[in-house]
């Protein structure tokens, strides 16, 4: 029998080692797994390489694990957000090593090293300096760029619905990163609204098959990080 | 009082508005955030264009109502929005194969800069306090069909936008088809900058003062 219901935030988050890539999924606050990303600052794991869209917003969620030191590289395309100083401070002081990827690249870098795909040529930041340093190679008269494909060590990832075999279903543009998140990752942890079993998800709608997720658990009341950050919340 | 009069040009949502006669019905658009987000209201009725936002969703519609939206249904300007009819969500990898793939018609983006071959700077300043942040523009600007600028002519400091090359670092090479501004229309052509439209109450001269590099006058017909 195939049961990847874990108990607990703490549980699923339970073997992050120190020195791990994780991927975080989300953008902005839409998608970001807050519940599982506290736990792994209670964890404890640190050295840490975050790929992620962002860099979290007041001292909560990504932002609350960047100040509390876990994170020595951060892969993004978008590090600056209206609501966090945590992300800059860390840059500024040389703390946080900053990669800084177009979006789209980032997307699919991930997307790449969950498909078996070391490199691809891709034609954005062509001529600008984050194509600095990279081979180039000309198609069709058009010049390209070799990017590398990214996996991870771990993958977080919010969820709206998900089944013991780790089917998932997403809500709206939440969804962004955790597909191609979940397919990059060694360990992918899904935290999710409602865990159901087997059957109860129609296979037609799955967005993230099962083989992809190693572990879910259910939170059933997620926070949201806008109305933390309204609140004035620190974590821890 | 000195003699020279304040000379102005189109507002923010007039260059909207010109910006939006150009859009073909049915049109898959991916408005920037900032002005570029005005166009939408300006489109002129019995079109139907469709809007993309990078973070997911094709089909996007506007603002809910206070109290209503959803945190997780947002724009790439990270504010919350609704879905049309017709709406559709997907993963970021997919909406980026959108872009690259060339799928997507039309994109408007705001600029720093714009060099007379067609380069944008809009992402960094360069300096090196700045913190980096790029996201999707670079992505955008290389795969989407035509790529439109809408700008104020000029910074706050009266230095020209439009310039022979950007000094800012670029946001993509050769890749603007058409600016609109505060003061004119004009587009980006293998000669230069050429004279699309003047803005009401504005000469070729003036618009000439303010650009950093030369602008083909409309050809006599």
């Amino acid at each position: 029998m195939i049961n990847k219901h874990v108990s607990s935030a703490a549980e699923a988050v339970r073997d992050v080692f120190d020195g791990a890539t994780v991927m975080v999924s989300g953008f902005g606050e839409a998608g970001s797994p807050i519940e599982l990303i506290h736990a792994l600052i209670d964890q404890g794991a640190t050295d840490l390489t975050v790929v992620s869209n962002n860099t979290g917003s007041g001292e909560v969620g990504l932002a609350a694990l960047l100040k509390a030191g876990r994170v020595s590289k951060v892969i993004c395309s978008f590090p600056r957000t209206a609501n966090s100083t945590v992300f800059p401070d860390l840059y500024r002081s040389g703390k946080t090593e900053l990669e800084l990827v177009p979006q789209g690249t980032l997307a699919e870098r991930i997307r790449a090293g969950g498909a078996g795909i070391p490199g691809f040529y891709t034609p954005a930041a062509v001529g600008t300096p984050l194509a600095d340093g990279k081979e180039s190679r000309q198609f069709d008269g058009q010049e390209y760029i070799l990017e590398h494909g990214l996996k991870a060590d771990f993958a977080l990832i919010k969820g709206q619905v998900a089944d013991t075999h780790g089917n998932v279903i997403y809500n709206k543009t939440a969804r962004n990163f955790g597909p191609p998140m979940a397919m990059a990752a060694n360990v992918s942890i899904v935290q999710a609204i409602q865990v159901v079993e087997p059957g109860e998800i129609d296979p037609e709608v799955v967005v993230t098959p099962g083989i992809f997720v190693d572990r879910v658990v259910e939170i059933a009341n997620p926070v949201h990080e806008s109305v933390l950050v309204a609140e004035g919340v620190s974590y821890p | 009082m000195s003699e020279q009069t304040q000379i102005s040009g189109w507002t923010r949502e007039e260059m909207a508005k010109r910006l939006a006669q150009d859009i073909h019905n049915g049109s898959y658009v991916n408005l920037g955030i900032g002005i570029p987000e005005l166009v939408a209201k300006y489109v002129p009725e019995g079109r139907t264009l469709i809007y993309h936002t990078e973070n997911g969703l094709l089909g996007m519609g506007p603002s809910p109502e206070t109290g209503s939206g959803d945190p997780e249904l947002i724009n790439a300007g990270k504010r919350q929005v609704t879905a049309n009819p017709g709406a559709a969500f997907f993963h970021h990898a997919d909406s980026f194969a959108m872009i690259r793939g060339g799928h997507i018609d039309l994109c408007v983006l705001g600029a720093m800069q714009v060099s007379k071959n067609g380069d944008l700077a809009n992402w960094s300043t360069g300096a090196p306090d700045a913190i980096p942040a790029v996201g999707g523009a670079m992505d955008l600007v290389a795969g989407v069909k035509s790529v439109y600028v809408i700008t104020q002519h000029c910074t706050k400091h009266g230095e020209p936008k439009l310039v022979e090359s950007c000094t800012f670092p670029l946001t993509g090479c050769k890749v603007i088809d058409r600016i609109y501004t505060d003061l004119a229309v004009i587009d980006v052509t293998d000669k230069g900058f050429q004279l699309v439209e003047l803005s009401p109450g504005i000469d070729f001269d003036y618009v000439q003062s303010k650009t950093g590099a030369e602008i083909l006058q409309i050809p006599n017909t």
